[in-house]
């Protein structure tokens, strides 16, 4: 080994070591916990069993003995895939015209635009989870100030319904579909629009024939962005939901606490890695398509 | 011997070099220990003290099982005892060889979770009852129908804490049933009654105090300390006693079976069983402690509470909350998963 060959090797070790020891290695302690047996008072023992994998998906019934689907687990997947799939969404209906709105902008007003999307980004989730309570709550803002409008007689419910979790999601994951459109949308030559104008195009068919293609990238990067942080949220759940409706986050969580089974709960955390590869390689496949397409 | 002595004290130097005689860590519940008495301890004894908090049995359980802690005294609840002494946790310290061992109320010296007291002191205990607006329901609040079964009023305005052993605890003896019963049927009943009445269920959550005097919850399931202190904000809150059966738990002091400092911390748990040391951390906490004589060095507030004096006639409804065997745990398990889910 010459001293380049001993050189590189020596750069790349940093990058090594955390794609081999960091990265794989609490996934492959993740993966070795989930074949084995759960301790009495949690932790695990070291018997090979595949009963976790099986309960992610079926259990026995305690009074029939009848095997059959984990209800419970598969309404939590359910909740989980159907939540994070409107947040990106509705994240989507709010986030493009924001950011067409910023790329419009001039130049140099665009970073103060940009910044003020990002302030509320750079604090706490759960300050901002909170905050979004005090507006919705029954006492909170929106309901005192609907009932002195005389609009509604008695507080709306909006807390603690699958409702609030989805206006909180929306608004922690807002910036993450912002960003990627906005950059896509800074590379877009608006001189396309014109030209659109020009050839007698209708506003519609200018978004849908010029502008959408052309950032469509940057809406796809922008609903993964949101999508895969959603389907493991676990704050937001746990204070807008109030308990009653969690989501995967804290199904598994709840493994490794009051109910003491973490190969179960290895198991679940390894089915919501498997379900954010299956929606990142149809990601890659939409975005990948793209390319070919103009290419 | 003088060796041993010497190394001994070369050690203590080494450990003591930043503090004054000697050191103390306490791990505890967050918002649990009494600043006061802290004070107190450390004046008496020249002693630093270090408190660092958790938020659950488990947690506690696992960071100690993880070791390379550094803490020297703990504070499990009494379904855990057994539990951190099993799997060597716990130190035999023998609190009831101790000075001040007299003190402690008989009716707590020979609990299941530690017989004749060899490694834990009282630190706290409470009921688990139900919390109501009486100003939303008037009718007997001393059932856990408020809860299962709740009439109109409280319909959508009910809060349940996401403790599964007190839930399910709570709804097995409302079903007639015992604490950590196996019984097959009596467990089909539970499971259809809760998964039943969580509709009529606004959340599961822990925060009672602030939304019960707020009015945005009317009936929760809750601790008696955290009842007392809606109570305070809002006097229409009332705390119920279940009659067909509430639990009752009790935390725990005791010292870990690594601790450093352990003179230091046979003296804390000597000093909280002194009716003035126990009284301070009451009336902090806000719940009853197990030592005898305490009560006339609390706040008149705590002596005269409704939450923390359980009524004569419903005393007999309270059982002291037990762990349950690791096969029952797993049917409580499903059914709990089913209510969350």
């Amino acid at each position: 080994m010459d001293a380049t060959t001993r050189s590189r090797a020596l750069l790349l070790a940093p990058a090594l070591f955390i794609l081999t020891v960091a990265a794989s290695g609490p996934l492959l302690i993740v993966f070795v916990y989930s074949f084995l047996t759960p301790g009495d008072y949690g932790g695990v023992v070291w018997d090979f069993s595949t009963q976790a994998w099986f309960n992610v998906i079926a259990e026995r019934d305690f009074f029939t003995e009848e095997l059959g689907w984990a209800d419970a687990h598969l309404a939590v997947f359910w909740r989980s895939i159907k939540l994070s799939l409107l947040t990106a969404l509705l994240s989507f209906l709010v986030g493009f015209p924001t950011a067409y709105f910023i790329a419009t902008r001039p130049r140099r007003s665009r970073d103060m635009w940009m910044l003020l999307i990002m302030i509320p980004f750079w604090t706490n989730l759960l300050i901002r989870t909170f905050a979004i309570m005090e507006l919705i709550r029954n006492e909170g803002t929106i309901n005192t100030v609907l009932i002195a409008m005389g609009l509604v007689t008695a507080p709306v419910q909006m807390l603690y319904t699958e409702f609030s979790l989805l206006v909180g999601m929306t608004y922690v994951y807002l910036p993450l579909m912002i960003l990627p459109i906005y950059a896509s949308m800074e590379r877009f030559d608006f001189r396309l629009v014109e030209a659109g104008y020009d050839l007698y195009a209708s506003r519609w068919q200018v978004l849908r024939r010029i502008i959408f293609p052309l950032v469509k990238p940057g809406v796809i990067a922008g609903s993964i962005l949101v999508f895969v942080p959603c389907l493991g949220a676990y704050v937001t759940p746990r204070v807008l939901g109030g308990g009653k409706q969690i989501m995967l986050g804290n199904l598994i969580e709840l493994q490794f606490g009051q109910l003491r089974n973490w190969p179960l709960g290895a198991a679940l955390s390894l089915t919501l890695l498997v379900i954010v590869m299956v929606a990142l390689l149809i990601y890659v496949r939409a975005a990948g398509g793209e390319e070919a397409r103009h290419g | 011997m003088i060796r041993t002595m010497t190394t001994a004290s070369a050690l203590a130097l080494l450990a003591g070099a930043a503090s004054a005689e000697g050191s103390l860590n306490i791990y505890n519940w967050g918002n649990y220990t009494s600043p006061e008495m802290i004070e107190k301890f450390e004046a008496e004894y020249d002693v630093d003290v270090t408190v660092t908090d958790y938020d659950s049995n488990d947690t506690a359980l696992a960071k100690l099982k993880a070791g390379g802690h550094g803490f020297d005294i703990v504070v499990p609840s009494g379904n855990y005892v057994p539990i951190f002494i099993a799997e060597g946790l716990l130190m035999k310290s023998n609190p009831n060889e101790m000075e001040n061992f007299s003190n402690m109320d008989p009716r707590w010296v020979d609990v299941e979770f530690d017989p004749g007291r060899e490694y834990t002191v009282p630190w706290q205990w409470g009921t688990v009852g139900v919390s109501v607006n009486t100003a939303v329901y008037d009718g007997d609040i001393n059932t856990a129908a408020v809860i299962f079964d709740p009439p109109e009023e409280l319909k959508g305005k009910i809060n349940v804490l996401p403790e599964m052993n007190d839930v399910m605890g709570m709804a097995i003896h409302y079903l007639g049933g015992e604490q950590c019963t196996g019984d097959r049927e009596v467990l089909r009943q539970v499971r259809d009654k809760l998964v039943e009445a969580k509709p009529n269920w606004l959340s599961m959550g822990y925060s009672t105090i602030e939304r019960l005097a707020n009015e945005d919850i009317a009936a929760s399931i809750n601790w008696n300390g955290a009842s007392m202190r809606a109570r305070i904000d809002n006097d229409d809150i009332a705390f119920g006693y279940p009659q067909t059966g509430f639990s009752i738990w009790m935390d725990n002091a005791a010292i870990i079976s690594d601790a450093q400092n352990v003179e230091n911390a046979k003296l804390f748990l000597n000093f909280i069983m002194e009716p003035e040391n126990a009284a301070m951390l009451s009336n902090f906490a806000r719940y009853a402690n197990g030592i005898q004589g305490s009560q006339e060095f609390m706040d008149e507030t705590m002596a005269q509470a409704p939450e923390i004096n359980t009524p004569e006639e419903l005393a007999d409804a309270g059982y002291i909350s037990k762990n349950c065997p690791p096969e029952v745990q797993k049917i409580y398990s499903q059914i709990w998963t089913e209510l969350t889910k």
